[in-house]
């Protein structure tokens, strides 16, 4: 078997992911790109366990257990970052990375513009969550 | 038990009940009481016992040496004889009778368990000092006492006056501790040992290269314990105190201490004749000049701080012509009657509600309302004045009769004959004026007349039995004892002889009839009884709140916390121009004021401007490059997360490329 296949895949898949993350604005494409990456990277596992275990006596398959856990662990890290964009985005109503600079260099936390953002956001996301509720 | 397990118990019975006292005392407040007297009883108990053991043979002497210390050893030394054995009973004893006075006189004091743990350690301090036969452990008890008695003056905090005494009292011993523990060590460095009994040795061998001036180190640390001139200020502040504190650290534990040195290492100090005879003129000057101020005093309490700085003036100097038996006899006779002194003092201050003698001369039956402390008193002031048969008269005479045999040479000792002629002068002057202040007291605060004094209520019985406990030895020790004592000490004759015994006795005589005199005369004229003083009225309070009330209000009633503007003052007419200096300590404070307090604050506020205006520029200069780096490198922060993160890829990508070409050598 040829290891060259999935390693030039996965460096597409691995590339495509670093544009996204790099490049793009929504906040959601950005999780995406790193689920991307996080699949290259899984693919690379698999690929050279198989290549590795070919010439072994025995193997343990450490590669692809470990694959295992990226997924599981990929899977509880887009949940609580898909959550987290939400709730910004409830409360900013945009989920633009751009916009969202709490910490750059002279920035206030309570500064007048974020202030008045939320005091318009409150109420809504107020009505919001009673509507979850009932 | 072996006689030395009890000396070793004697110290560490009432340091294990401060211990106690400190821990329990929130915890079980009724275990403050017993943990405060009993440990001390028991202490007085085994005092006793070891000394009716020792019984003034051989000194019992052990050494345990805990741990190689490097050069010199500091070994647990323990070396009790005959002057060790007496000197702890009598602290043992006066500090028993303080713990049971103060549980009445404090009785509603909220910080009782800290003040009755702290005279327990106090206690245990002097009790170190007395058994130990190892200089560095005695140099413990020693700085021990001037922290405890640095909180015990300090204990009512709430008054300015307090405050400021006790931090005097603290610097201004500690000021002589330094050349002490300087002393110490070359002391130590010449004999090779701490050991008392080594450097003994040491000294009987000429092993002490400079003598001089490893005494005169050590007197500096003696001036400031045992409150000699120059550095005697510190004691008459102290009576901001509580009383029974005054009585038991400033009549017959602390500034015993010093003298109880000296009388430990005289050998040393005989050693060197110029140290003699600076101890003969610092007792000769401490003597007379303390007697002239007691004479000026209007607080009651400071008229006796005054007369115990006299008093030490003469163990001083009985040292200084080399008789110690005479100093611990007079060291003994003093610790009973000064502390019945200031105990009598604190229930006069308790019933008349004042500390001061101006207003106590116009009240009338104050002798009435306090009888205890009338009869008690007035033994301990004949005491004091040394009139036979009482025990100051006896031990005031063996000191003049030592000085009068080194002047007329029957002494075979090492006292220079100026060191005698000094202290016998001295001694007999402050005879006569001792006399005459004790006299003036008694009638002050016994024989006013006038509006009679408010009525305090009566005083707790452990408050008065107390004084009669102390009157036996005030009256009889000293009759009793000076055919016995010699046994206990050098074997030096301490029988009054002839021509002291007149001349004292005379000159003290004579000091009470012109004051007795004066005071006839000035009180005659209706103009001179004037209206004046102040008197904190609290019938149901404690004696402590009393006192304390009057100490405070004394400065703002007479302008001055030592004087008193009271015309039928006997004190005033016979000193003449004197008074009004003698009332302030001969400005010894202003001179200390102008000479050192002025000097050390220029130098302190200097420093500050050098720190703040200097120092600080640097450190400023030094911190504006970073800051400036810090502003410029704070720009890259734009809040962006994806120019971060294409940071960290361009610097990977860095980094794998050398990585990269130093692996393939390129």
């Amino acid at each position: 078997m040829y290891l060259a296949y999935p390693a030039v895949l996965s460096a597409l898949l691995f590339c495509t992911g670093l544009y996204g993350v790099l490049a793009r604005r929504n906040a959601i494409l950005v999780l995406m790109s790193v689920e991307l990456m996080l699949n290259a990277v899984n693919l690379n596992l698999v690929a050279f366990d198989i290549w590795l275990s070919r010439t072994a006596e025995e193997s343990l398959h450490s590669g692809q257990a470990l694959t295992l856990f990226t997924i599981a662990i990929a899977a509880a890290e887009i949940g609580i970052g898909l959550a987290i964009v939400l709730a910004v985005y409830r409360n900013r109503g945009t989920s633009d990375i751009d916009k969202l600079r709490d910490t750059a260099e002279g920035h206030e936390p309570d500064g007048s513009d974020s202030a008045a953002g939320r005091e318009t956001s409150t109420p809504r996301t107020a009505g919001e969550k009673t509507e979850a509720t009932a | 038990m072996t006689t030395t397990t009890l000396a070793v118990l004697v110290p560490l019975l009432p340091f294990l009940g401060a211990l106690a006292g400190l821990l329990l005392g929130r915890a079980a407040p009724g275990f403050v009481r017993p943990l405060a007297v009993l440990p001390t009883l028991v202490s007085l108990a085994l005092a006793a016992t070891v000394a009716w053991r020792q019984g003034g043979g051989q000194a019992v002497d052990a050494v345990t040496e805990l741990t190689p210390t490097g050069s010199v050893p500091i070994e647990l030394a323990l070396y009790v004889d005959g002057f060790a054995a007496l000197t702890a009973v009598l602290v043992t004893a006066v500090a028993a009778c303080v713990q049971i006075y103060s549980a009445g006189y404090l009785r509603d004091d909220p910080r009782y368990p800290s003040y009755a743990a702290l005279v327990s350690l106090f206690t245990s301090a002097m009790l170190l000092v007395v058994h130990s036969g190892d200089l560095m452990v005695l140099l413990v008890g020693w700085e021990v006492m001037g922290i405890c008695s640095y909180f015990l003056v300090g204990h009512y905090w709430e008054t300015p006056e307090a405050r400021a005494a006790s931090l005097k009292a603290f610097l201004v011993t500690k000021l002589g501790d330094v050349p002490f523990l300087i002393g110490l060590f070359a002391l130590a460095t010449d004999a090779g040992s701490f050991r008392i009994t080594r450097i003994l040795g040491a000294v009987e061998n000429g092993g002490i290269e400079h003598p001089t001036l490893v005494v005169l180190l050590l007197l500096a640390g003696v001036a400031g314990k045992s409150a000699q001139f120059p550095l005697h200020t510190w004691l008459p502040d102290a009576m901001a105190g509580p009383t029974p504190v005054s009585a038991l650290i400033h009549a017959a534990t602390m500034v015993a201490a010093g003298v109880y040195f000296i009388a430990r290492l005289l050998p040393l100090f005989e050693a060197s004749r110029a140290a003699m005879t600076v101890l003969a003129v610092m007792a000769a000057v401490t003597m007379a000049g303390s007697a002239l101020a007691a004479l000026a005093q209007d607080d009651i309490k400071r008229v006796l701080a005054y007369s115990t700085i006299g008093q030490l003036g003469y163990m001083t100097g009985a040292l200084a012509v080399a008789d110690r038996g005479a100093a611990v006899f007079h060291l003994l006779s003093h610790g009973a009657f000064k502390a019945l002194l200031f105990l009598a003092a604190g229930v006069i201050i308790h019933a008349a509600g004042t500390n001061s003698l101006a207003a106590m001369s116009r009240m009338g039956r104050l002798r009435d309302r306090a009888p205890d402390a009338y009869w008690t008193m007035t033994v301990a002031l004949l005491a004091l004045a040394a009139i036979p048969p009482f025990s100051g008269f006896f031990s005031k005479e063996a000191v003049l009769g030592a000085a009068e045999h080194v002047v007329t040479g029957h002494n075979t000792g090492h006292a220079p004959a100026a060191a005698g002629w000094i202290v016998l002068l001295a001694g007999l002057v402050t005879a006569l004026l001792t006399a005459a202040y004790a006299m003036r007291l008694w009638l002050l605060a016994f024989c006013g007349y006038g509006a009679e004094a408010p009525d305090h209520g009566r005083q707790p019985l452990t408050m008065t039995v107390v004084l009669w406990v102390l009157a036996v030895p005030s009256l009889a020790l000293g009759g009793l004892a000076f055919r016995a004592l010699p046994h206990w000490f050098d074997g030096h004759d301490l029988t009054p002889t002839l021509t002291t015994s007149v001349l004292g006795t005379g000159a003290a005589l004579a000091g009470g009839i012109i004051t007795y005199a004066t005071w006839r005369h000035t009180t005659a004229h209706a103009a001179a009884r004037v209206p004046l003083g102040t008197v904190a009225a609290h019938p149901g309070g404690d004696a402590g709140l009393v006192e304390t009330e009057a100490v405070a209000t004394h400065e703002p009633a007479y302008g001055d916390i030592a004087y008193a503007p009271d015309p039928s003052d006997p004190g005033r007419l016979l000193l003449g121009p004197l008074h009004r200096p003698a009332a302030a300590g001969f400005h010894l404070d202003a001179l200390y004021t102008a000479l050192l307090v002025r000097p050390v604050r220029a130098g302190a506020s200097l420093v500050r401007f050098l720190d703040r205006e200097v120092v600080e520029t640097y450190v400023r200069g030094a911190g504006t490059l970073p800051r400036w780096l810090g502003a410029a490198v704070r720009r890259a922060q734009t809040g962006n997360l994806q120019t971060y993160v294409s940071a960290l890829l361009a610097g990977t990508v860095v980094l794998a490329v050398a990585a990269v070409l130093v692996a393939t050598g390129a």
